[in-house]
């Protein structure tokens, strides 16, 4: 174990060569270029045996790396913003092939108009593709949570996109603790898929199938279109105690656990909780203390996995306490911020014991979110005498015209 | 030294039994290049007629592995097999990939353009039937020019069709050939080379689809035998730079017995609304080419 001064795209591809990626698909983007360059410099000097597959785009990386995990290597690509927007279509097609690909997502602000800077509207916007998203508060997490994706992704083949925020994090130095390549081997062992190509008996891997069950040649029912994307589902809802017992598992051998799918700060005694994700939360933090200071018992839920989407800790936490500000940095548009919509159903039906909860949409394309800000969407928050008086929908907090 | 007949390998790697439509020139094709390429063969393609060939989950008439991928992704797919295999030390397998003239010639340029710039070490078989024929034949940059498709109804496709076999020669592929379903030996001969060639290896196989084309379903051979005999399809083979003109084609350069395109257009429905200009004009395309291959190739 030693401590480095990282950004967070370092730590990130320091994170890959820990896991002993096997293949990298590469095609750069702003703010995520520097992973594959990293990467690029482990691989010709030899201090990763990998294939790094320079490609011509994000399309196609997500491509390469699907096929390169269907024949039983570890692969790894990175993007962000339109580019994981040009790959929405291969998500779909890793997650439905069940591949456990491991991406990170320096989070960035999607065009059109063009911003370079940050939000979480790229990784957000495929929350639905049957991915699952881990978010990182500070490099730390980066490291970490890619190494847990992969052991994750491993156990219940679906992919994992660790999302963090892009210059916040990806550009940013912090002290992060790097364990040593052995220790890393110890938790995460090689990569042996479920199947692997045999001349013998060959298999026909991702096929056309029908609506309905159909019998095969060996008389056994197979699932149709809705079956398979049943199971699908069936993995997710039944992913967080994996995770938890993975995240239980890095703790004990890093010091860090990650069982708790939520960052809690002062939670306990809090009259209001900041509920948000990424490095937000650490930025919250911050203002927590500063609330306090004025006597103002504050608190941050901040979420580490998104999806699958850890609701019955969101109900334990959450449904005790007054007041919550859902602070995000994205928006599904028409209605209001997606984590303010999940946090509302999440404690829907607890016989009234719904907190006030008003959304914040904050942040987007890199607007700088401070700590004062944060405390005045507190006391807004708690402004609110009753359900009916927060906002229909998610409130714009910006001095923006 | 071409192939006989009879040395032909007996095993079949595509069991009676696929879901083509009936005449489809692809079976034909298909059962030899597996042939030719054996059982460590990884094949990836795209949504396309080959995806109907492989059948439906869970049954398949095809005994070499298959991946599925995305339409747009074919040479991706078959980048990320080659690599996958290299860092897992499986050296001895074929990466195949195999798409039609839309997943190749439209949405899947960008990626086998990458994939031959990087010198990817797989082949890739376009096969081309001229249309989107796996979704009822609407217009592709390969549907030649006078032909009618469900969305060209009424006029015919003006613009010829895509070069794309120069597009990919440009790519200085590690071996680049054309060949034609009607030709069976042909194919095989070119698979069977292109197997111990490392690199990117791009051939460009010619189908008739009788469907998409409107011509009877026995007339399949035929029809490719006259696409060759008329110059419209021409066989040849590029390696190391060096051009060759094969089989029925290089016969042809020797006899000088090319026969008009008026033998092969009036053949098929597609090409019923051909005015006599674009008749015309087809020949002459058809006569330029021919030329130049005969001068490339010193004949």
């Amino acid at each position: 174990m030693a401590t480095k001064i990282l950004t967070g795209n370092q730590t990130a591809a320091l994170a890959a060569k820990l896991c002993r990626v096997q293949v990298i698909a590469a095609y750069p983007i702003t703010p995520q270029s520097k992973i594959p360059e990293e990467l690029s410099e482990y691989v010709e000097r030899g201090e990763l045996q990998a294939e790094f597959v320079r490609v011509e785009s994000e399309h196609s990386a997500m491509g390469v790396c699907i096929s390169a995990s269907l024949v039983g290597a570890r692969a790894f690509t990175a993007t962000a913003a339109n580019g994981l927007a040009y790959m929405h279509e291969q998500l779909h097609w890793a997650a439905g092939a069940r591949v456990p690909i491991v991406m990170p997502v320096t989070n960035r602000g999607l065009g059109a108009p063009w911003t370079i800077l940050n939000d979480m509207q790229d990784s957000i916007a495929q929350r639905d593709t049957g991915w699952m998203q881990f978010y990182c508060l500070n490099n730390q997490e980066i490291l970490d949570q890619v190494i847990l994706a992969y052991k994750v992704a491993e156990r219940l083949l679906v992919p994992v996109m660790v999302c963090f925020d892009g210059f916040r994090l990806s550009h940013t130095m912090m002290p992060v603790e790097v364990p040593d390549q052995e220790a890393v081997d110890a938790f995460l062992p090689p990569f042996t898929p479920a199947y692997h190509l045999d001349p013998e008996r060959p298999v026909n891997i991702n096929p056309v199938v029908l609506t309905d069950p159909i019998p095969g040649a060996d008389g056994r029912l197979y699932p149709g279109y809705m079956g398979i994307r049943r199971r699908l589902q069936a993995t997710l809802e039944s992913a967080l105690p994996v995770i938890a017992e993975e995240g239980r598992a890095f703790g004990e051998r890093f010091g860090r656990s990650y069982e708790d799918p939520i960052f809690r700060y002062r939670t306990e005694d809090a009259d209001i909780l900041f509920v948000t994700m990424g490095s937000l939360g650490s930025e919250a933090s911050e203002a927590c203390d500063v609330l306090r200071d004025q006597g103002i018992k504050a608190g941050v839920a901040s979420l580490r996995v998104f999806r699958p989407f850890p609701k019955r800790a969101i109900r334990d936490l959450l449904a005790t306490q007054a007041r919550l500000a859902v602070v995000e940095k994205a928006i599904s548009y028409g209605l209001e911020g997606a984590l303010a919509t999940e946090i509302k159903a999440a404690l829907y039906g607890l016989n009234g014991r719904q907190p006030i909860t008003a959304g914040y949409i904050v942040g987007l394309g890199g607007k700088d979110v401070k700590p004062l800000d944060l405390c005045e969407i507190a006391r807004q928050t708690l402004s609110f005498g009753s359900h009916e008086e927060v906002p229909e929908h998610s409130i714009w907090f910006s001095n923006e015209i | 030294m071409p192939t006989a007949l009879m040395d032909l390998p007996e095993k079949e790697y595509i069991l009676p039994g696929t879901r083509t439509c009936a005449g489809c020139g692809l079976p034909i094709a298909y059962r030899h290049i597996l042939k030719a390429l054996g059982p460590k063969t990884i094949v990836t393609l795209p949504a396309c007629c080959l995806t109907i060939l492989h059948g439906m989950y869970p049954k398949t008439p095809v005994l070499v592995n298959a991946v599925n991928n995305v339409f747009g992704g074919t040479a991706a797919s078959a980048s990320g097999l080659a690599a996958g295999l290299k860092a897992l030390g499986k050296e001895d397998y074929v990466v195949l990939a195999m798409a039609g003239d839309g997943g190749t010639f439209d949405m899947g340029i960008q990626a086998l353009s990458g994939a031959a710039e990087r010198q990817t070490n797989f082949i890739y078989v376009c096969y081309d039937n001229e249309a989107y024929m796996n979704t009822g034949v609407q217009r592709s940059s390969a549907t030649p020019s006078g032909a009618i498709t469900t969305t060209t109804p009424v006029h015919p496709k003006e613009q010829p069709k895509k070069d794309f076999i120069q597009i990919m020669e440009a790519h200085h592929p590690a071996y680049l050939a054309t060949t034609c379903s009607s030709y069976p030996m042909d194919l095989y001969d070119k698979f069977s080379k292109a197997r111990h060639i490392q690199g990117t290896r791009f051939i460009h196989l010619a189908v008739p689809c009788p469907a998409g084309w409107g011509f009877p379903t026995r007339e399949t051979v035929k029809i490719g035998r006259l696409a060759v005999e008329t110059g419209v399809i021409v066989l040849y083979e590029v390696e190391d730079g060096i051009f060759r003109l094969t089989g029925k084609s290089l016969n042809l350069a020797k006899t000088r017995r090319k026969r008009p395109v008026e033998d092969y257009v009036k053949t098929q429905a597609r090409f019923r609304k051909m005015t006599p200009e674009q008749m015309e004009a087809f020949q002459k395309a058809v006569d330029e080419r021919w030329e130049g291959f005969l001068a490339r190739a010193g004949i």
